[in-house]
This record gives structure tokens, sequence and C-alpha cells, in this order.
């Protein structure tokens, strides 16, 4: 079967990959929404200061933001893992959907049709790929399996050449592939990608990021797209946010954004002579000067 | 010959068994990282649940309600006894198990004292004859059973849903949970999938020795068997399992004097050595 072939009928409760019936550009009601949500890990430390947020059903956002800045927090907060780290959200809400989702337990989440890619792949490395893949299956009937698995094969043409092979021997970029084909096996409506592109040669990087785009083309899945490597991430979103110690700076369509000075000089790297220079190197205390 | 026949049936009865207990160590161990020093005594339990319903009714009702009990301690051990410990040292949950286990085993003699009681004979008696020697049939029904079981799982964990989700959460926990995968769900299933076996094993025991105390010195080997098969390890459980029941009962047939009490961990030290996580134990997968 194509990717792009129809699936299901309206009928189904649970539509999988999102509403592809809507011309996913054209929908605008938001599928996910934060609203001055405050995170605490160990019930003192402060992480996320009240951030607020929304991500468009059918759209690719993106979140950037520099190291330690709350990004992953960002997602554990709307996946329910943070109950896993001594995390809770302490303040705000989390709707999905229209629905409250804030507290609601990490298992529920999935099956309500939200999968996140974790930071660092993380796959089940003594599982092979395919029991992977199986295991990414759990929320859905045995039925559905076989499909699926030739979608995500078709997608990812490297994981169909491994599917025996042990999941903790595959290279990076096939690790970070099977972790993305594992959480497409649960359906999401809405897929959140923790920094796929970490530690990924270049060339791997925009193959994986042009496989979400087409994820979001054909399946119609809705992404929220965390990263540090703002220049692709920019290219594919179709809105992005610039958050910094635990609250949004800065957000707008993906193009404005990428034209837009501090973020061409803090997270493009570019000066104004146009040079390259990696935004690790500017010192912190200025990017808080302009933004806070 | 006779002898050598004799002696490797009665040491793969006695392996089959110690596998099938060990199985149950390695279930708990691999997902829940629990060291559980009560699978003897879950084994002395099972026994007498099977003897209980077996002499009350039928060895099919008797089989029935040692499953039954497995399921139930398996799982209320886990929700009542180890849930509240989560976050807790894992010395603290070690200690756990062992009250647990003195606390299983005097209920057990408590309500049926400490003499030795006959397990009703359920599988077939008699003896056979295997290459010339003469063999108890219950033995070889001992080892067809535990194979059987012991098969059942291993498929259970390569194909169903739940056997991969319980390697996953093996594997990691949180990565798990974001598959939808309840971790919690998970851990009952291994405390419960682990009473399941230990309920077989110790009615196997039961059917060579009689129901009494005994079963739990039995259930003690575990620790040699995991230890050198690798003590996440199922493969590792079964041919550990069969090493050491081997190995027992050739030293006491060939040597005797006591010495098949010392041998199996003699070689236990010589493989650690050579091998440090067992035999079979998952090797930690580092990438640079
Ligand atoms: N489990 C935890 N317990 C306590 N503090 C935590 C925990 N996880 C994260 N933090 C703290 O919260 C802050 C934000 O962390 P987070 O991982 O969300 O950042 P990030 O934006 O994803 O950073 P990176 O780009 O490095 O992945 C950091 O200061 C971190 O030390
Ligand atoms: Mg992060």
């Amino acid at each position: 079967m194509s990717p792009t072939a129809p699936r299901t009928g309206p009928g189904t409760s649970r539509a999988p990959y999102g509403s592809a019936e809507v011309d996913p550009r054209q929908a605008t009601e938001p599928i996910l929404a934060l609203n001055n949500v405050e995170v605490i890990y160990d019930e003192v430390i402060l992480v996320l200061r009240g951030l607020s947020m929304s991500v468009a059903e059918g759209r690719i956002v993106a979140l950037l933001g520099s190291n330690g800045a709350g990004k992953s927090t960002t997602l554990k907060a709307i996946s329910g893992l943070l109950p896993t780290e001594d995390g809770e959200v302490s303040d705000g809400s989390i709707t999905y959907q229209g629905r409250d989702i804030t507290h609601t337990d990490a298992a529920t989440i999935v099956r309500d049709g939200i999968s996140q890619v974790m930071e660092g792949r993380r796959v089940f490395e003594h599982l092979s790929v395919h029991e992977n893949l199986l295991a990414g299956g759990y929320t859905r009937s045995h039925g559905e399996h076989a499909d699926d698995l030739d979608r995500i094969y078709t997608y990812f043409p490297r994981l169909a050449d491994r599917r025996s092979q042990t999941a903790g021997y595959l290279s990076g970029g096939e690790q970070q592939m099977l972790a993305i084909g594992r959480a497409l096996m649960a359906h999401p409506r809405l897929m959140t990608l923790d920094e796929p592109s970490l530690g990924l040669a270049p060339l791997l990087v925009e193959e994986i990021f042009s496989i979400i785009g087409r994820l979001n083309d054909e399946l119609g899945t809705t992404i929220l797209l965390v990263e540090q490597n703002a220049r692709l991430a920019l290219d594919i979103a179709d809105h992005a946010y610039v958050m910094e110690s635990g609250r949004i700076v800065l957000d707008g369509p993906a193009a404005e954004l990428a034209a837009n000075p501090d973020v061409q000089e803090f997270y493009l790297g570019l000066t104004e002579e146009g040079a390259r220079r990696s935004y690790r190197d500017v010192k912190h205390y200025k990017r808080r000067k302009r933004w806070l | 010959m006779n002898i050598f026949v004799q002696l490797t049936v009665t040491g793969l009865t006695n392996g089959a068994i110690l596998a099938l207990a060990a199985l149950g160590f390695v279930l708990i161990f691999k997902s829940t990282g629990v060291i559980n020093f009560a699978q003897g005594e879950f084994l002395l339990i099972g026994a007498y649940a099977v003897y209980v319903g077996t002499v009350a009714a039928h060895w099919t009702v008797g089989i029935l309600l040692g499953l039954l009990v497995a399921v139930v301690l398996g799982v209320g051990v886990e929700r009542l006894i180890l849930r509240p410990l989560v976050g807790q040292p894992i010395i603290a949950v070690i200690m756990v198990t062992i009250g647990l286990g003195i606390f299983l085993r005097s209920v057990v003699q408590i309500i049926f004292g400490n003499r030795p009681l006959p397990f009703p004979d359920f599988i077939p008696g008699g003896s056979v004859n295997l290459l010339g020697a003469t063999v108890p049939a219950n033995r070889l029904w001992g080892i067809g059973l535990a194979a059987v079981t012991l098969a059942v799982f291993t498929v259970f964990f390569t194909r169903s849903r739940h056997g991969i989700a319980m390697r996953a959460v093996a594997d990691d926990q949180q990565a798990a949970l974001t598959m939808g995968i309840s971790v919690r769900r998970v851990f009952a299933m291994a405390w419960a999938l682990a009473a399941v076996s230990a309920v077989i094993g110790g009615m196997l025991v039961a059917n060579l020795i009689g129901v009494s105390g005994g079963i739990i010195e039995f259930g003690l080997l575990v620790f040699p068997v995991v230890i050198l098969g690798g003590l996440d390890s199922v493969p590792g459980a079964m041919i550990g399992g069969a090493i050491v029941g081997l190995l027992i009962t050739y030293t006491g047939g060939y040597v005797g004097g006591g010495l098949q009490s010392v041998v199996p961990y003699v070689v236990l030290v010589g493989i650690l050595l050579v091998r440090p996580y067992g035999l079979f134990g998952q090797v930690r997968i580092e990438r640079v």
C-alpha cells in the first residue's frame, strides 16, 4: 500500500495519522495548547516558568532554544513523563484537542494520539529492529501491524534491510530512524521529536528531516520539533517558538523568524556581515538582555 | 552405562526444575531489577497449593488452584510490598524479599506442620526402559513438562505483544512508557509469571521428594543457576539449570561424600572468572 493512499473512513473513532481529509495547511484549530505551564523538579527546581504555546493541527512547529532552556522538559510535560523524573506541572494547563491532559498518565496520552520521540533515540537495544517496531505498536491491535510495518519500511528502507538486527548495534542515524518509525507505529496525530539531529552527520540529518516533512505531508501527522539545529528546523517548520530559561521569548511564522536579526545572530550563527558563527559561542547574558 | 543413563535422567530432571525456578527469578530481575530471595518459598507455596487442590478434589483442580495462588501471590507481592518501595535503595528491597520468604515459609509451617506429606501421584508412576537402563517414568514426565513450559515462555517472549513489552521495559522503562506500555502492569505481570513458573517447578519437586520444607533447599540452587547462566538471560536460566542439575547428580553418583553440594559453586566461580556476566548474561551495548 502506498503511504498516500486513504486509510480509514470517517466512522473510525481513532482515525490513524491525524485527519487526512482536511488539507493540513489550511487547518488552524490548535491541536495542542500549553497555557502558562510551570514545571518543578524535585519540588524545588523551577524549570518552566509560565510557558505558553500552541500547535495548529497538521502543521510543523519548531521549538528552539539553547542547552538547558527547558525544551525537553516541555515535551515531557506534554507526554506525561515528568512523574518518572520527580517532576510535575505545578501550575497552568495543557490541552489536547480541547481536553485537559495536564495530569494524564503517559500510557493514556499515547492512546489519545501523542507520541514522543525522545532525545538520544532510546531504542530498545537488545530487541531487534522488528521487535522495536512491534513494541511501538503496543497500543494497536495485532491486525494492523502488518500494514503499519509495511508503511514504515517504505519510509525507512534502511530499516527494512536490517529488520532482524539487534537495535543496539545500528548506527546513530539508523537508530534515529528506528525511533521515529517506532513512534509512528502508534498512529500519532501529534508527534513530538526531541533533537532528532543530535550527533548525526549533516547528510543524514537532511535525510531524516526530509522524511519528517513527508510524514507531515503524506500522513497529516502534526509535528512538534525541538531542535538546536535552527537552520534546518526553520526550513521545514510552519511556525516556530524560541525559548529561554523556561519561557517563550519569541515566536512567529518560521520564515519570519529566520529573517529576524536576533535569531540570525544567536541561532543561525550569522553576524551582520553574514559570516557563520556558532550561537554556542555567544555569551549567555547577552541573550538574556535582549529577550527578557 | 546403566548408571550413566540413570544419572543423566535424574540430573536433567533436577536441571529442568531448576531452570523453571530460575526462569521466574530471571523474569523478575530482568524487568524490575529486584533480586527475589523468596523464589524458593514461591516453589514451596506452589507445591502446597497443588497438593491441597489435588487431595481435596482432583489434580486438575490442584493445578488450577496452584496457578491461581501463583498469580495472586505474584501480583499481591508487587502491589502491596514492592510498589511502596519504588525509589528506595536496592538493599531495602532485597531485605524485604528475604523477610517475605521467611514469612511465607512460616505460614506454610503453621498450617501444614513440619512433617513431609506424600504428594499424590498424578504423574504416571512405574518405570521405563531407556537405552538399557531402568528409569522412573515420572522423571521423564517431569523433564517433558518443564521443557514444554520453558518453550511456551520462550514463544511468549519472542512473539507475543506482552512478552515484547516486558523485554522493552527491561531495556528502557521511560522509552517503553512513550510506547504506551504500562510499566506497572509489566511489573505485575513479571511477578505473576515468575510465580507461575515457580508453581510448576514446585509441583515437580514435590512429585519427586514429597511436599516439605526440603523444597526450599532445592529452590536455593537457583542462585548458582542464575549466576552461571546470567542474571538477566532466559536461555541462560535453562542451560544453567541443566548444567547445575547434571553436575550435582554426576558428582553425587560417581564421587559422593557430600561433594555434590560444593561442586556447583566451584564451577560457578571458574566460569565467572572467564565470563563475568555469566554464560549468557546480556553484555551492555556501548556505542560511541
Ligand atoms: N529530572 C530532572 N531533575 C532536575 N532537574 C532537571 C531534570 N531534568 C532537567 N532538569 C533541569 O531543567 C533544565 C532544563 O532541562 P531540559 O532537559 O528541559 O533542557 P533542554 O532545553 O532540553 O536542554 P538540551 O538542549 O541540553 O537538551 C536544566 O537546567 C536541567 O538541569
Ligand atoms: Mg533536551
